[in-house]
């Protein structure tokens, strides 16, 4: 059965995972420049060796709470045919190798937002790991709908 | 693809456009052999190529195309514009084919029969006929076209012949370079020689180069030292012209060779971050004491200004790279517009930045359009006008102050003013009052409005109505202007200023909300800067727009931070102690662009905002500052179109509004005045009632018996206060400083509404329902989420100050 690695990460504790080969790299930057009136879930700005890349706010695209005041989130920078996107995370996971037999489709009770923003789930001991739908996930909607996931 | 066939595809597409323009070029002198030579040339290079690599179909066509030129070139059939034109299919076709086999590989599933037929035709057709026979005029509609060839004679038979030869690829560079002895005083000087290139630039004789040429046949002297020693040269007209030789010999060695233009980028965008990362070091050398540090890093700084020039010329293109294409479209256009057109072209070798090349392609092809269509006259008309039936179409540009002018003129009718204002007239774009006063050159620049157009006719051409203004659009995106310039009778020059480049710009470095942002210095007129104690009387308000008294004109201001939506999050600026003005240019006017605070200039990189942030249009890029964080760069143009879309929409609207005085139907869109009544009331204004909109100090409200007045123009005018009229729900804040008034006049007499606030303008075609009807409302209706009264502003003035308006009431109605 094939399997693929995928690049985990953390948001708000659900596990969340990007194909390895889509990553460009992994970094922690503080220097942000904010793009007033851009949509909500754009953080703004960051110099990635001379190439400017747009930073999203995963918690923002999700849905999800804020993340505590304080605390500095990590750019999973992703390759794009449009170029580096860089996608903030709360924590980076492993590198681990799921395989395709795991996959379920994103369950009927899932819904708002976050159904278009994940492909599926790959059924880990003990957790769930969320596919990210990368090509959704790097647009950004001038309006970000506020979505619950399903506890 | 294999490399072979890439190859072949990107050397087919020059020499295409190559045979474009020789063509038509030809069809101008159709008695150039080289030219024709040239042309055949190129068809056999293609057709022998396609044949190795195996495209039939490409080869076919290419063949008969040879065909037909072999027997023009033999003299056996002369050029017609039906040639020309069949040629021309031909080079279409097979650029055609070429995007096919470089989408699939595949030269296509059409085989091209109709046109390899029409090919043969053409070549059957006048076969038989002699060539003086075919010389006959060809159809009037020709561009410029001298009557065809004259018949060939014994001296042309045997030029041809050699241009035979030559025209084999194998032996064409050798025949072309004859190594032979030659007769030195008949030889015309070579080019590719020093003293070709004296003789050519006028500094020598050629007498006296044919004689230093002999003595160098006879001696070891090199011809400029024999030139230099006699005196017929000075010393630097031979280095120059030894350089030039060098240069020349480069081109022909091919001591070019190609480079993908994502390379270039890429070196760019290295050369862009040396430059930042040089700006850093020069920052730090400056605090240390170290003399051989700072000696590096000021031999670093040099080279890198150096390398930067370098790199920026390698993504220069001479602007003749886009008009080589235009004697095909001129051609093409005149013959379908039944015109004669001649095409000039002045500076094609001017230089611009590949991306600027790349944006002002379409707008000058457009103006290019414009100009045969619109521009210059049919030959009948022209000639009743006393000009020449052919009209000239001249494209010229040239350098003037680190800029780039490109100038499109016709020698056609000119704009007609006249026609012009009408037509404004009609779309409600200025009022007869207006028109009668503005300078014809003011009426001029109306042609780039939107949804302006003159046309009578709408051609497939132009006349639609979508074009000038768009050209002015993507100018202006790239910091370009657009101006025109007409005589009757003699002709229209549009003129297009546009920047070198767009990589590098030297920027106004300004914050905002704890922000830098980078104000491009093109746009950049003047700073202003207001202290605490001046910033009182500096800033004034029109109806809530603030103005600044530059000189004796009001500047309209646009607050960044507010723009933005910035304020909130770095407090108000309004605390700051001074107040900074960047003047900013765009089109005609200028505005004020408030900022916290002006750092200083610098060189910026700009790199582009990914697609994700398109559409905010208050930015045209980021770029990366010396400490190595972004910021972005303020789109001019943008914040002006955002902070003025309603200024804009305003006054024209007002005043079409006074001229009209009419009664806005329910159908259809109007223009309506919003205002606040009390805290929760919306109401609504046609805005063709309004005649202004003021705002004054609670001060000049002055008592006359019961009734509210104030002194208005030299007027008194009675005041009433819409919150007792309609009643509101809650009484809105009567401490308020100052009072919005809307100004109403019926004739001679004028009485002012006041609001509590003035919320906006809209066009809104929403239903009015009368449900809510009552004295004063016409109904209520839904704008901006929100039921709104519509005011019948007439019957409230009638109401609350009868007998005033007696007299004045026929000529406005109510709603």
């Amino acid at each position: 059965m094939a399997s693929q690695h995928f690049c985990t990460f953390l948001l708000d504790g659900y596990l969340f995972g990007v194909p390895v080969p889509q990553v460009q790299e992994v970094i922690r930057l503080h220097d942000m420049t904010p793009v007033p009136l851009a949509p909500a879930a754009v953080e703004g700005l960051i110099n990635l060796r001379g190439e400017i890349v747009l930073a999203i706010d995963l918690r923002r695209r999700l849905g999800l709470p804020r993340r505590t005041e304080g605390t500095l989130p990590i750019n999973v920078v992703m390759r794009t045919d449009e170029g580096a996107v860089s996608l903030l995370v709360d924590e980076i996971g492993e590198v681990i190798e799921v395989s395709e037999s795991s996959f379920e489709a994103p369950p009927n009770t899932l819904h708002g937002a976050v159904r278009s923003l994940i492909l599926g789930v790959y059924k880990l001991e003990g957790s769930l790991l969320h596919a990210l739908d990368i090509v959704n996930a790097c647009q950004v909607p001038a309006t970000t709908e506020a979505m619950a996931v399903e506890r | 693809m294999d490399d072979i066939v890439k190859e072949f595809l990107i050397e087919s597409g020059e020499n295409l456009d190559r045979l474009d323009q020789e063509l038509v070029k030809l069809e101008s002198e159709p008695s150039s052999k080289e030219l024709l030579a040239s042309v055949f040339r190129t068809i056999h290079t293609i057709k022998g190529s396609c044949g190795f690599l195996g495209f039939a179909r490409l080869e076919k066509l290419t063949h008969a195309g040879e065909n037909l030129l072999s027997r023009l070139r033999d003299g056996k059939l002369a050029l017609n514009a039906e040639i020309t034109s069949g040629l021309l299919a031909m080079v279409d076709a097979v650029r055609r084919m070429l995007t096919a086999i470089q989408a699939s590989g595949e030269d296509g599933e059409e085989d091209y029969a109709t046109l390899i037929g029409r090919l043969a035709g053409l070549q059957d057709e006048v076969a038989g006929e002699s060539p003086a026979a075919a010389s006959g005029p060809v159809p009037d509609v020709l561009l410029a076209l001298q009557p065809a060839a004259e018949p060939p004679n014994a001296a042309r038979n045997a030029v041809e012949k050699k241009e035979d030869l030559s025209s084999k690829p194998s032996s064409s560079r050798a025949a072309s370079k004859p190594r032979s002895k030659r007769k030195l005083a008949e030889s015309s000087p070579d080019p590719s020689k020093i003293g070709g290139v004296l003789v050519e630039r006028g500094h020598v004789r050629p007498e006296d180069l044919a004689l230093a040429l002999e003595m160098q046949e006879k001696g070891r002297q090199k011809v400029g030292e024999i030139l230099v020693a006699h005196g017929a040269a000075s010393p630097e007209d031979v280095l120059a012209a030894q350089q030039t030789v060098e240069l020349r010999k480069a081109d022909a060695a091919g001591e070019t060779i190609r480079v993908g233009l994502t390379l270039l980028d890429r070196l760019m965008n290295l050369v862009g971050e040396l430059v930042l990362a040089r700006n850093q070091l020069l920052q730090f050398s400056s605090t240390t004491p170290d003399p051989r540090f700072q000696a590096v890093s000021q031999r670093m700084n040099l080279i890198a200004t150096e390398l930067q020039e370098e790199v920026m010329k390698t993504r220069m293109q001479p602007i003749g790279n886009i008009w080589n294409k235009f004697p095909r479209t001129v051609r093409d256009l005149a013959l379908g517009c039944g015109k004669q057109v001649r095409l000039e072209m002045e500076g094609q070798d001017i230089e611009l930045d590949r991306t600027i090349v790349e944006a002002i392609k379409d707008p000058l092809t457009h103006l290019v359009r414009n100009a045969i269509d619109h521009g210059i006259e049919d030959p009948e008309a022209r000639r009743r006008a006393g000009k020449d039936p052919t009209g000239i179409l001249t494209l010229r540009a040239f350098h003037e102050g680190g800029q780039v002018n490109l100038e499109i003129g016709d020698d056609g009718a000119g704009l007609n003013s006249g026609r012009i204002r009408q037509k404004a007239i009609e779309r409600g774009l200025i009022t007869a009052q207006q028109a009668a006063l503005m300078p014809d050159r003011d009426i001029f620049h109306l042609i780039f409005l939107p949804g302006f157009s003159t046309a009578d006719k709408v051609t497939k051409v132009s006349g639609r109505g979508v074009g000038m203004d768009v050209v002015k659009t993507n100018v202006e995106k790239i910091g370009g202007a657009v101006d025109v310039e007409s005589t009757p009778g003699q002709g229209t020059t549009v003129r297009v200023r546009i920047p070198l480049t767009l990589t590098i710009i030297p920027a106004l470095i300004a914050t905002c909300g704890g922000e830098r942002f980078a104000i491009p210095q093109v746009s950049l007129l003047e700073l202003v800067r207001l202290d605490s104690d001046e910033r009182g009387k500096g800033i004034e308000l029109i109806h809530g727009a603030p103005v600044y008294r530059l000189r004796g004109r009001l500047l309209p201001l646009v607050y960044l931070d507010r723009e933005l939506g910035i304020r909130d999050k770095a407090g108000n600026s309004a605390c700051s102690t001074a107040v900074n003005i960047v003047v900013l240019q765009t089109e005609a006017r200028p505005f004020g662009l408030i900022v916290d605070e002006i750092n200083d200039t610098q060189e910026i990189v700009v790199k582009p905002l990914g697609r994700q942030l398109k559409g905010i249009n208050a930015y045209s890029g980021a770029t990366i500052m010396g400490d190595g964080r972004v910021a972005l760069i303020l789109d001019v143009l943008g914040l002006a179109q955002k902070a003025r879309v309603i200024a804009e929409a305003h006054a024209p609207a007002l005043d079409a509004g006074r001229s009209q005085a009419g009664t806005p139907g329910d159908s259809g869109e109007r223009a309506l005045l919003l205002a606040e009544n009390g805290v929760e009331g919306r109401v609504a204004i046609p805005l063709a009632m309004v005649a202004r909109l003021e705002e004054f100090p609670q001060s000049v409200v002055e008592h006359a018996g019961t009734r509210e007045v104030m002194q208005y123009r030299g007027q008194i005018i009675p005041l009433l206060r819409l919150s007792e009229i309609i009643p509101a729900t809650r009484d809105a804040d009567m401490q308020a400083k100052s009072i919005q008034v809307v100004v109403y006049s019926e004739g001679a007499r004028t009485v002012g509404l006041i609001v509590d606030r003035i919320v906006d303008i809209v066009e809104d075609h929403a239903t009015v329902d009368p449900l809510t009807s009552r004295p004063g409302v016409v109904g209520s209706f839904v704008s901006q989420n929100r039921v709104t009264d519509l005011l019948d502003l007439a019957a409230i003035v009638r109401a609350a100050v009868p007998g005033l308006m007696d007299g004045a009431g026929s000529q406005a109605g109510g709603i």
